[in-house]
């Protein structure tokens, strides 16, 4: 399967963004940050790569604010 | 046991805020925002989950704009040394409590300009007074939503234009009424809000919080405390970002698990509903009281204007002997003398000798008001 990752400046926004992905019926997961990814914060969100325009769209209109996207495999 | 001091703390808490209390030290004991286990992430989830409900209970749109405390005292405090430079004018009202009069005088010193605008003997705000004293230039309005000592409420949506007209932000003290008033921060024109959890969330000791109107740049607000965030990790450097900017070190999960619960119990039962009740029990509390020759009844004595908190003194008797008298031949549990307020008591006129006070909350019933009543009448006749 192919995944993105989502990159935070706080928890409280990843988790913020878990509610509101999943909320939409996205299958999304917290992981624990990549370490290929400078982080700012210890856990990402993963979701799957077909739904990343949906997933910037969502984030966007509840002004979450993101470190990042990324295609991870 | 009658429970009437339910303005220190409520008491007893929902089944639901034990619960998850419980369940935290039990099943989700990791520490939120720091690791990426799975306990962590639990914890985390409940913490963020706590937050929505606490900006819901307020109509604030944005859960990260909700900063957790361990009371209202840290919020004000939080709130007013970090907007507050010396040289600034602000405002308060002669009713409030010393969780904003301390540190208010303390910042006297320091340079800064306190004005204390007169409240009528009822505790009432006198708008003119408060017009009068928001002068151009002031750089904060901080009053009390509702007395801890009458339950007197102020009009902070006047308030609050009277402060942004003269170019002020406004800080509201909710220690006495978030849970029991509707608050709804944007409609409202608060900037900043400072609550407890352990009053009317029904939430346990140990939790509070300061949250952020959605016009406040909160870069203009300095942190009082640094520290760990779990984020940013590589800087040593504090992060401006919402809500770590403000909450260095491990949080106090299973606290605020609680006051999440708490908070949901009371959009359960709605605040109006719980409005209502303890509207007529005050109704009941003030008339009974009234009644009783020799009792004053102090404060507005209309229901429709105060919170469930009456006061109130007996000639010729101190207010401990009363309130001793009260725990000890009947059971009923209140709190007398100055109530931690003694500018609001010297405004009520009932400063030093402090008043009885009587707090019902949403678990009182009119039967226990009846027995408190009683109770009240048969010390007076002695």
């Amino acid at each position: 399967m192919n995944h993105g990752v989502v990159l935070f400046h706080t928890s409280s926004a990843a988790l913020r963004a878990e509610k509101i992905l999943a909320q939409a019926q996205l299958v999304v997961k917290l992981i624990p940050t990549p370490r290929e990814f400078s982080s700012d914060c210890g856990i990402a969100l993963r979701f799957e790569w077909n739904d990343s325009a949906r997933v910037k769209e969502l984030l966007d209109e509840a002004k979450v604010q993101v470190a990042g996207i990324h295609q991870i495999g | 046991m009658i429970y009437l001091d339910n303005a220190a703390t409520s008491f007893p808490k929902p089944d639901t805020v034990v619960r998850a209390m419980s369940n935290f030290l039990e099943r989700a004991g990791g520490n939120p925002g720091r690791s990426g286990h799975r306990l962590s992430i639990e914890a985390g989830r409940i913490v963020y989950d706590a937050r929505e409900a606490v900006a819901e209970l307020f109509r604030a749109r944005d859960p990260l704009r909700v900063i957790f405390t361990l009371n209202a005292t840290h919020a004000l405090n939080l709130a007013l040394r970090g907007v507050v430079r010396s040289g600034d004018r602000v405002v308060t009202t002669s009713m409030e409590h010393n969780a904003v009069m301390r540190p208010l005088r303390a910042l006297e010193r320091a340079g800064v300009r306190v004005i204390v605008a007169p409240c009528t003997r009822d505790g009432s705000l006198d708008l003119d007074a408060m017009y009068r004293a928001v002068e151009p230039g002031t750089r904060l309005v901080v009053v009390n939503h509702a007395s801890n000592v009458v339950g007197t409420i102020l009009p902070i949506a006047e308030i609050a234009r009277l402060a942004h007209a003269a170019g002020a932000l406004i800080l509201v003290d909710a220690a006495q009424t978030a849970g029991v008033l509707p608050i709804d921060l944007a409609a409202m024109e608060i900037d900043l809000l400072a609550f407890t959890g352990h009053k009317g969330l029904y939430g346990p000791p140990g939790t509070g919080g300061l949250v952020f109107g959605e016009n406040v740049d909160a870069a203009i607000i300095e942190p009082l405390w640094r520290g760990g965030t779990g984020s940013r990790s590589e800087s040593e450097e504090q992060p401006d970002d919402l809500p770590d900017k403000f909450e260095s070190g491990t949080p106090n999960g299973v606290g605020i698990a609680g006051l999440g619960a708490g908070a949901r119990f009371v959009l359960e039962r709605g605040v109006d509903a719980i409005r209502a009740h303890e509207v007529e029990l005050t109704r009941m509390l003030i008339e009974g009281l009234q009644n009783i020759s020799g009792v004053v009844v102090h404060g507005t004595r209309d229901a429709e204007k105060c919170t469930a908190v009456v006061s109130f003194t007996v000639e010729d008797r101190q207010v401990s002997e009363i309130g001793l008298w009260l725990d000890e031949e009947f059971g009923v549990l209140c709190r007398v003398g100055l109530h931690c307020a003694p500018a609001a008591h010297r405004t009520l006129g009932t400063f030093p000798r402090g008043t009885v006070r009587f707090a019902p909350g949403i678990f009182t019933t009119q039967d226990d008001i009846r027995v408190a009543l009683d109770a009240v009448r048969r010390i007076v006749r002695g």
